[in-house]
């Protein structure tokens, strides 16, 4: 067969196929694509409406009424009394409230890091395949347990039934009814999932070559576990970790329940607190006047929280990033 | 040139080579390893069929065959590397020293710091050089840093790497140069003070002047250690192994001294895939 032969049936097609014509393949595809965008572009607008929305009643707002241009940013962060409801000197120090945030996520990082880093570890270097299969679902059901359970869990069994007997029975300290540390308990038992499962991820990618060389050194398992692969998967580890936190700090409907809703600035986990999410409950759900500076309080509260997470999610990709080792 | 004529010629610049080298008197042989009917498992399906061989003390051993012949299986049985693999199973015995390495009372831990292993793959730690070298010591139990800066020293001197990362110890591992990182790995392996090395196609992923510094290497390393080395390249093996051990679909089908396994085997297969006619 000719190369003329080949060609000719394509060159007399071509002029007309080039014009472009109206086809519904074509507007099919272009409609596909523009509500593809838009599905995009929703969250991406609901982030810029929280952003400004939370800018305008906090930090600036042309009537000049947000909550900054009434409250000086100094006494919003040094001022160690939360009491946005007394009738006539209002304060608004945000110090209790970050207080038992951190509080309670420290303990709750306390208790569900290590825990969490232990499992991931049994479950990809020591844990047969049928094992895995068992406890990795199990793990997930954790994870879609309701928050509100947790606290309700926190509550009616944790505090009564394990911290009151050990501590206030037997060791003699006073353990509050809502207190900062049955709250850490189940925060820490509530990120246990997302800390083992990313974990293991890091863990697992780590190559096989690398545990070989570990046992071919004469480590036992144990040594390669924690010498060889820990160290080569750690800014794996050290993400999940910071996710964790974030998640932790962000917990709301646990920590309203089980720490109760007092803002109070100590370090003594038998007592109550209130958490920055707990108060945005409080006032969302009171009848706080809207306008009032107790309401507009709320925003600059949801600001000072949306920043601290915020930046513990751009670490983590930080960390992620920098520590990575590239493994080909 | 034929191939043939080609290794006698390989096998007469040895000979040179290592009149100059080596001054002391050949020693009789002492049997460092000793394998015994041993066969192979992954689950069903065998790996090794009824291998028996021994291997000379500070020799070097070169296992050649096509790929899947089983000769990397066959190294990692030497160490019980394949312990870690699920499913895995053997009979049959190795003897290191005459003493069973999969008898009961054996201390897997113990023997691989015994046998040491260098991949084919440079595996270095994500960590320092000198973390890297020290690792082996440092799970041995060994704390003290002044010793372990001198294992360290040495260790890096036998592997040729000395020289060249001397000044930057503490900088990763993973910045060196594919050669160097591994001859780092052979670094780290004679750190755990071994007597045998076995080394699985070590030179297989380098430039070939990374490859001659390796062989030299083997060579300088052999007046001390046992050496078994898994290699693609015949070349190779006739350059550098004293004792050269063909595989072949899970079967030892010929072991001998290097220079007659080249010039004159006697099996027909060995012939032929030394001639180039397969593999």
């Amino acid at each position: 067969m000719s190369v003329a032969q080949v060609t000719s049936p394509l060159s007399i097609k071509s002029p007309s196929s080039l014009t472009r014509r109206f086809s519904w393949t074509r507007a099919r595809e272009q409609i596909i694509r523009a509500v593809l965008f838009l599905c995009g572009a929703l969250s991406l607008l609901t982030t810029a409406g929280i952003i400004v929305v939370l800018f305008t009643e906090a930090i600036y707002s042309f009537g000049g009424t947000a909550f900054f241009q009434s409250v000086s940013i100094t006494d919003f962060l040094f001022d160690t009394v939360w009491a946005p409801q007394h009738p006539d000197h209002p304060r608004f120090g945000i110090l209790p409230l970050l207080c038992g945030t951190f509080v309670i996520a420290g303990l709750g990082g306390i208790i569900g890091l290590p825990i969490g880093l232990a499992s991931a570890i049994y479950l990809s270097e020591y844990a047969k395949p049928k094992m895995r299969r068992i406890v990795k679902p199990v793990l997930e059901i954790l994870a879609g347990i309701p928050t509100v359970v947790y606290g309700y869990f926190a509550l009616v069994f944790v505090t009564p039934y394990l911290l009151r007997p050990i501590f206030q029975t037997w060791l003699g300290f006073n353990v509050d009814i809502f207190n900062a540390l049955s709250a850490g308990i189940v925060v820490g038992v509530m990120i246990i999932p997302t800390v083992c499962s990313l974990s293991e991820d890091a863990l697992r990618a780590v190559p096989r070559g690398l545990r070989e060389a570990g046992y071919a050194l004469g480590s036992t398992k144990f040594d390669v576990s924690l010498k060889v692969v820990v160290p080569a998967a750690l800014s794996g580890i050290l993400a999940s970790f910071l996710l964790a936190m974030a998640r932790a700090i962000g917990e709301t409907m646990a920590v309203t329940i089980a720490a109760g809703q007092q803002p109070r600035l100590t370090l003594n986990p038998f007592r109550g607190m209130e958490t920055m999410t707990a108060y945005i409950v409080n006032i969302s759900l009171g009848d706080t006047e809207a306008g009032s500076m107790e309401y507009k309080s709320l925003y600059a509260v949801a600001l000072s929280l949306f920043v601290i997470t915020l930046s513990m999610n751009v670490l983590a990709q930080w960390v992620l990033k920098r520590f990575r080792e590239v493994y080909e | 040139m034929t191939l043939m004529q080609s290794f006698s010629e390989l096998m007469h610049q040895r000979q040179q080579r290592e009149t100059v080298k080596r001054s002391r008197p050949v020693e009789t042989e002492v049997t460092k390893l000793d394998v015994r009917n041993l066969n192979f498992f992954y689950g069903d399906k065998q790996a090794l069929f009824d291998v028996s061989m021994t291997v000379a003390e500070r020799s070097v051993t070169a296992f050649i065959g096509p790929s899947g012949c089983g000769k990397s299986t066959f190294l990692r049985t030497l160490n019980r590397m394949n312990d870690i693999i699920e499913g895995t199973s053997h009979n049959g015995q190795v003897l290191l020293e005459g003493q069973d390495i999969y008898a009961r009372d054996v201390d897997v831990v113990a023997l691989r710091k015994r046998v040491g292993m260098v991949f084919q793959k440079s595996t270095p730690f994500p960590k320092s050089i000198f973390e890297n070298v020290a690792y082996g010591p440092r799970v041995a139990g060994q704390k003290q840093y002044k010793a372990l800066v001198e294992i360290v020293e040495q260790s890096l001197k036998r592997a040729a790497l000395w020289d060249e990362v001397k000044d930057r110890l503490n900088d990763s591992a993973l910045a060196l140069s594919g050669g160097q990182q591994q001859r780092l790995c052979i670094a780290r392996a004679l750190a755990t003070n071994p007597d045998v090395l076995l080394m699985d196609e070590p030179a297989s992923a380098l430039d070939p002047a990374s490859t001659a510094r390796i062989e030299d290497l083997i060579f300088e390393l052999k007046q001390n250690y046992t050496i078994v080395i898994v290699t693609h390249n015949m070349q190779q093996a006739a350059r550098i192994s004293d004792r050269t051990a063909f595989f072949f679909q899970g079967y030892l089908i010929e072991v001998d001294a290097t220079q007659k396994l080249f010039t004159t085997p006697t099996k027909k297969q060995t012939e032929d895939y030394i001639t180039g006619r397969f593999g």
